[in-house]
């Protein structure tokens, strides 16, 4: 037989049908469903008098929309979004979905929330009507985002229609330097590939760097593999990946832990398995980074200056300089001079536990800088219970941040939680694009420890002049 | 859905590259939950001032593409979050056909699913159909779904690619999901096969 890589093994194992042009009835063990995306899928199987085909393998939860507030216990004000998530909770009983209502602990990003629970698991095939969906590839399962129109007929079918997609390797060698995190190694890839530079493929991050990554460094690495094109990222599942999934709420136990795990086991890449596209980065070499435009791909070093737009090739001077313009920079600044007014530490990027330890790490007896609007937004509200039991949420309070409850909040402000025009935001999220936080707002990208050493001294900082 | 044949009419030149879903429809207009009515605020954020007002300058605004149907746009159009309200908004608005040099991969499958014909074509080629485009409305441009041809306003005729099976469902108006369902049978077959081979899914 010839050599496979993971993504043709996973895809291999999920095929319903193919038809004799390639087209393929792909199988979906594993469908996450959010208030924005599904109401219309829901109303087209009303429409049609169609079910659910597999509700036990459908998981609902409200997260864009939702405020972080504490008083969101007494409803939300918004009504448009109240009336998104009154839809969900609708669509969830009259469908007969998993369900985890806004004040539930376990509510929280979609994201964080599937892999926590056990519903993520390796060797499976996970869509949501979501981009990032590509987080739960850390696991080494095939997952990316769909349309509503697809939400709708994996809904109705428990299947999509799809074609394959071509392999990319992307190896990142040796040890990462101090400082430097999953985030940045993402965000370094990205300034690599191109925003464009994944179209058409699946990637499997590889090598010693990502191995020695714990289980939400991983996630975080997949999470952007959509900002880099890409329709999704994987990583082989291995140790750390079994240890993190062992005695999760849905994760197989006893007989059923030991036949998972042996097939499990065989998903890796062949040796001599053909990818069409390979990229290595030494990990030594990656430095903590932070984005200066309002693209993914606009990714320089902390110690990096603003680029000169004629420094680009073809349509990408243009972009570089409604860039710099929109983020009100100046060409040839120094980005560590680039002082910010907000911070925020969350989303499914960087939501997760150890995201929140590596910011208190940095914040830990130190307060942040007088006027800075700063706030920490657990991905989940166990993560944030986990949080206040290991007293992050005292360092975080301490230092002057707003301690939140779980949600999408700031990363794409669909909810209270917004940028007015011409703030500057030091995010920990995934997108930089004009508007994302807000009108008008200005987001540059970085990791957590990133964020909370901005949110000291007032200006992007090299998280090393902390440490 | 809508049967869809050829296009004949205004194509409109955003040459800008990475132009992202958050552009297309900004996040504030993604808490309906219906599909339609998107039209009115496509490209909201480029398309109207601060204060409502429209922004003169942006293309979409100009007197000769008001009636756009066919959009020629810089590469990697539709980059970044996957919402379908993006091609909801596209198509409500009357554009039928977009054409660049690459698209983000949820997008170009979210356009067939809405009746809109995304195409994929050539550096050289798209230098030619942008400068069509921005030649303004008496400049029309046709796209021909049955021939993959599009023809400029001086009568250039580029061919392009598309998957056989999209080209069917789109030529025919067909439904995805009724579609995959007269194959429940595959599908029933798979579940009894994989619920022995991995029960714990």
């Amino acid at each position: 037989m010839s050599p496979k890589t993971l993504y043709d093994k996973i895809w291999d194992a999920h095929v319903a049908h193919e038809a004799d042009d390639g087209t393929c009835l792909l199988y979906i063990d594993r469908h996450l469903v959010h208030e924005v995306t599904s109401p219309q899928a829901f109303e087209g199987l009303r429409m049609a008098g169609r079910q659910v085909r597999a509700p036990e393998k459908t998981i609902a939860v409200p997260d864009h929309n939702v405020p972080t507030t504490p008083d969101r216990v007494n409803g939300i004000e918004n009504p448009e979004s109240r009336i998104q998530v009154e839809a969900l909770d609708k669509n969830a009983k009259d469908f007969g979905i998993h369900y985890y209502p806004v004040n539930d602990v376990r509510q929280g990003i979609v994201h964080i929330v599937g892999p926590e629970q056990g519903w993520t698991l390796p060797g499976m095939t996970v869509v949501c009507g979501d981009s990032h969906t590509a987080t739960h590839g850390a696991f080494g399962a095939l997952a990316h985002g769909i349309g509503t129109s697809e939400v709708e007929h994996v809904l109705a079918t428990q299947t999509l229609i799809q074609k394959k997609s071509k392999n990319m390797k992307v190896e990142i060698t040796g040890k990462l330097q101090p400082g430097v995190t999953a985030k940045d190694i993402t965000l370094a890839v990205i300034g690599e590939t191109g925003t464009a530079g994944g179209t058409g493929y699946v990637i499997e991050y590889c090598g010693e760097a990502i191995r020695d990554l714990s289980m939400e460094g991983r996630m975080t690495v997949c999470n952007m593999a959509i900002e880099g094109g890409a329709r999704a990222g994987l990583i082989a599942p291995d140790e750390t990946t079994f240890e993190y999934v062992k005695g999760r709420p849905h994760a197989p136990k006893g007989a059923q832990w030991e036949a998972a795990l042996s097939w499990w086991k065989t998903l890796y890449t062949d040796e001599d398995a053909h990818f069409d596209k390979v990229i290595t980065l030494r990990g030594e070499d990656i430095a903590p980074v932070v984005t200066w435009g309002t693209s993914p791909e606009d990714v320089l070093p902390i110690t990096a200056t603003v680029p000169q737009p004629e420094d680009f090739e073809g349509g990408k001077v243009e972009a570089a300089r409604r860039s710099i313009e929109y983020m009100g920079l100046e060409a040839g600044q120094k980005l560590s001079d680039v002082e910010i007014d907000t911070v925020f530490i969350g989303s499914c990027t960087n939501g997760r536990i150890e995201d929140l330890r590596a910011a208190a790490e940095i914040l830990k007896g130190k307060k942040i800088k007088d006027g800075m609007r700063a706030m920490v937004v657990p991905g989940s509200g166990l993560v944030r219970a986990q949080a206040e039991e290991e007293g992050l949420a005292e360092i975080f309070k301490d230092a002057g941040f707003e301690w939140r409850l779980a949600g999408c909040s700031m990363c794409l402000a669909m909810n209270p939680d917004q940028l007015q025009p011409g703030e500057r935001c030091a995010a920990t999220s995934n997108r930089n694009f004009e508007g994302r936080q807000g009108r008008g707002g200005r987001t540059h990208l970085l990791s957590p420890a990133m964020a909370a050493a901005a949110a000291i001294t007032g200006r992007l900082t090299d998280v090393r002049e902390l440490m | 859905m809508e049967k869809f044949d050829k296009v004949h009419g205004v194509a409109a030149p955003m040459p800008l590259i990475n132009i992202d879903t958050d552009m297309i429809i900004p996040k504030v207009h993604l808490k309906t939950i219906k599909r339609s009515g998107l039209g009115v605020v496509l490209f909201d954020e480029m398309r109207y001032h601060d204060d409502g007002q429209e922004n003169d300058d942006f293309v979409l605004n100009k007197p000769a593409y008001r009636q756009t149907e066919i959009l020629v746009a810089g590469d990697n159009f539709g980059c970044g979050s996957s919402r379908e309200h993006a091609p909801w908004a596209i198509k409500d608005f009357g554009i039928k056909v977009v054409i660049s040099t690459s698209f983000a991969d949820i997008f170009f499958n979210n356009c067939f699913k809405n009746g809109i014909l995304p195409i994929v074509v050539e550096e050289e080629h798209h230098a030619i159909l942008m400068d069509d485009a921005h030649k303004g409305e008496n400049a029309r441009m046709t796209v021909h779904l049955e021939d993959q041809q599009i023809t400029t306003s001086d009568g250039v005729v580029i061919e392009f690619d598309i998957d056989p099976h999209r080209k069917h469902c789109l030529l025919n108006g067909l439904d995805d999901i009724g579609l995959t369902m007269e194959k429940d049978h595959h599908i029933d077959k798979f579940e009894d096969h994989a619920s022995q081979a991995r029960p714990w899914v």
